[in-house]
């Protein structure tokens, strides 16, 4: 990225100047009411506090940082060229290594809870991690694969996390009996989601399906008789180890975990135990869609992606196609929710938030759309990232918000978006590639 | 020789504007039909009612066939496909981001669905499925070798050059194993040369799978070179109806594609320079 010599960039200070105030101007803009003004308690009732010192700090702040960056890219004569540079080179590298990369990782995953610096604190972290790179290798079925934008995944997430408690608590049915029925309800739920969406696409899509998350929501919320309305579900049994449950004192006549094997009692038990649990359903989601992108269907939803129309020309059905993405990423949402619920123990609407579909959403997208690897690796830096922020506080939003935009601005196709074919015909390393 | 396509008394109207008008015409098996006239004439229309993507206003489409004859105007567009009607299109429609060999197999979607008994026995790697997939890869190879993109199949279809993204298409057409392909405007952007190649692989595409081929072009060198039969379309209406050297000669047609008293006016060698190059302006 040198620059031509020929062309060396004659550096307009008046321009650059004029660039940074404006910068600055509509960075004052947004300042002035959101920090220059500040509500507090005070005796007599709310006053406002003025704070138009940190106002002037960051609009200065803004003008030096602009005025400094294009004075940095007027050096060097070009805008920075995106999607190239140390990490696409890094990715080439890694490429053939790829396997022995997510082994590693495989292998790291199921010693974490055994590894030393290990404690309660970090399993439950990486529990709550895993559930999202679960959550998003679900969606990306339907996003990544298909292409079909979906901003209303929690609603599937909600589904199965409702239905395992509303089962449970109802008809005391254990959360083996349950995983696979809330998988079906979720399965159900897309299905339903899925037809009178049939015919949108993009935008439109995506609002509707922003609509019918917040709908679900809603009627969780509503439906009292059923969903106990804002109180939430609560006394949500907790898995059992085969039968076993993770209990100091078990009731008469069973036989609690630790009697069994004849060990202590320890609380971490079963926190263990759920953090291999979420394991073994992420890493069944991952061999699902893995496999399932070979097959026919699975070949049959990128095309969609690609080109609708086409599609039809060659005698695939949209509709099944369509459908049957809805259904199997709202399946792995409803598993995901299932493990949600037996693992808090209560649930109720709050958990099921826009907030997290844009999550979900976020992760695939900055995973690289359609790159198992890159949903882990974009689900630990969403999720773990705000969690070692947290000493930051209300800044911890903030630094999200500025990795979020360094990501794009420079992988604006996903930290991995590189596409591997689902079938070669010739060996990897043929002078034909390109 | 029978005919594959029969279409009769087909009409299609956008709100005011009638763009295919009280249209009969058939194509043959083993036959290369070329559709052929002036910019808006309704070729693509026709092509567009044929392969279910516009419902024809009036109008009956059959399509022969050994066990009996499959009226298209009711159906949807992927089933006419399922039902050997393949197309390609104007402006090329592939998938880009998948390779080209993925393009050829998502083509032999419906075959490779069945044997993978809707996926349940795929997902568990059952034998059948597994030779299936072997066979349409080699399918895929022969259609490759065919085109000559074998050294290119892994490479995403979106990268080829122009010429073999059309070459890319037509393959991925056939390999749905067709009765009728039809093509729309094939020869377009493409230089002199790839013209010729295109010739030749629709003839053998006539000759040896003895497939009827349907074709839309504007490139006269392509469609009087290759075509059994033309129809001259012009303001929905067909105009001429025949082989290659009646069409050439027809008054009508000559009349559609240059105008009648703007030509008399034209200077005389503009005029012959028109007529010799046969193209449509």
């Amino acid at each position: 990225m040198v620059a031509n010599p020929n062309t060396a960039p004659r550096i307009d200070i008046a321009a650059l100047l004029k660039d940074a105030a404006l910068t600055a101007a509509v960075a004052f803009a947004l300042a002035l009411p959101l920090i220059g003004f500040r509500t507090v308690d005070d005796p007599a009732g709310l006053g406002i506090e003025t704070r138009f010192d940190w106002v002037a700090t960051g609009v200065g702040a803004v003008f030096l940082g602009r005025l400094l960056l294009s004075w940095l890219f007027a050096l060097r004569g070009q805008r920075p060229a995106v999607g190239s540079g140390w990490l696409a080179h890094a990715r080439a590298q890694l490429d053939p290594h790829m396997k022995w990369i997510a082994l590693a990782g495989m292998l790291f995953a199921f010693l974490l809870p055994f590894l030393p610096f290990s404690s309660r604190y970090t399993i439950d972290i990486a529990t709550t991690v895993l559930i999202y790179v679960m959550l998003g290798w679900g969606l990306n079925v339907v996003v990544g694969l298909a292409g079909l934008l979906d901003l209303g995944y929690v609603a599937f997430y909600a589904v199965g996390a409702y239905s395992y408690a509303l089962l449970a608590v109802t008809f005391n049915l254990s959360f083996w009996e349950c995983l696979p029925l809330a998988g079906l309800f979720a399965a159900f739920f897309g299905i339903l989601l899925g037809f009178p969406v049939l015919r949108l696409r993009g935008d439109y899509l995506a609002i509707v399906t922003l609509g019918f998350g917040e709908m679900i929501r809603i009627i969780l919320l509503n439906w009292v008789p059923v969903t106990r309305g804002p109180d939430g579900v609560s006394g949500i049994p907790r898995p059992s180890f085969f039968g076993l449950p993770f209990t100091a004192n078990p009731p008469e006549g069973v036989t609690a975990f630790h009697e069994f094997f004849g060990i202590a009692y320890a609380g971490s038990h079963r926190v263990t135990f759920l953090y291999f649990l979420i394991l073994l359903l992420a890493l069944i989601t991952n061999l699902f869609t893995l496999r399932i992108r070979r097959l026919p269907v699975g070949r049959a939803w990128e095309a969609l992606r690609e080109d609708e129309i086409a599609c039809r020309a060659l005698g695939i059905n949209p509709t099944n196609t369509k459908l049957t993405a809805f259904a199997i990423g709202a399946m792995f949402g409803g598993f995901a929710g299932a493990f949600f619920a037996t693992r808090q123990g209560f649930i109720s609407p709050e958990s099921f938030t826009f907030i997290e579909s844009a999550t979900i959403l976020a992760i695939v997208v900055l995973g690289g759309m359609g790159s198992q690897i890159g949903v882990v690796i974009a689900a630990v830096l969403l999720i773990l990232l705000p969690e070692l922020g947290r000493e930051l506080a209300e800044f911890r939003m903030l630094l999200f918000g500025a990795a979020m935009v360094l990501i794009m601005a420079w992988r604006p196709r996903g930290l991995l978006a590189h596409r591997e074919p689902s079938m070669r015909l010739h060996s990897r390393n043929h002078r034909g590639e390109s | 020789m029978s005919a594959l396509l029969t279409v009769e008394h087909l009409s299609m109207r956008f709100g005011g504007l009638l763009a295919i008008d009280d249209l009969c015409f058939a194509a043959d098996e083993r036959r290369i039909t070329a559709i052929i006239g002036p910019n808006g004439a309704g070729k693509t229309t026709v092509f567009n009612c044929l392969t279910g993507f516009y419902r024809p206003d009036v109008g009956r489409l059959t399509l022969h066939r050994p066990q009996g004859p499959l009226y298209l105007e009711r159906l949807d567009g992927y089933r006419i496909a399922q039902a050997g009607v393949a197309r390609t299109f104007q402006n090329i429609r592939l998938f880009p981001a998948m390779s080209v060999l993925e393009n050829l197999i998502v083509a032999q979607h419906n075959v490779l669905m069945r044997a993978s008994g809707y996926s349940v026995a795929g997902l568990f790697g059952a034998a059948r499925f597994r030779r299936a997939e072997a066979e349409a890869i080699e399918f895929a190879r022969s259609w490759l070798e065919r085109v000559d993109l074998v050294e290119r199949a892994d490479s995403p279809a979106g990268s080829l050059p122009y010429g073999a993204q059309r070459r890319l298409e037509i393959a991925r057409a056939m390999c749905t194993r067709p009765r009728l392909l039809c093509l729309d405007e094939p020869a377009a952007g493409l230089n002199p040369r790839e013209s010729a190649e295109l010739t030749a692989l629709l003839r053998s595409v006539r000759d040896r799978e003895g497939i009827g081929v349907l074709l839309i072009e504007h490139d006269m060198s392509v469609v009087m070179g290759i075509s059994d039969h033309i129809i001259v379309l012009d303001y929905g209406k067909k105009i001429a109806d025949g082989t290659p050297e009646q069409v050439r000669h027809d008054p009508n047609v000559i009349r559609a594609y240059l105008g009648e008293a703007e030509h008399e006016a034209l200077p005389a060698e503009i005029a012959a320079d028109l007529r010799r190059d046969d193209r449509p302006t």
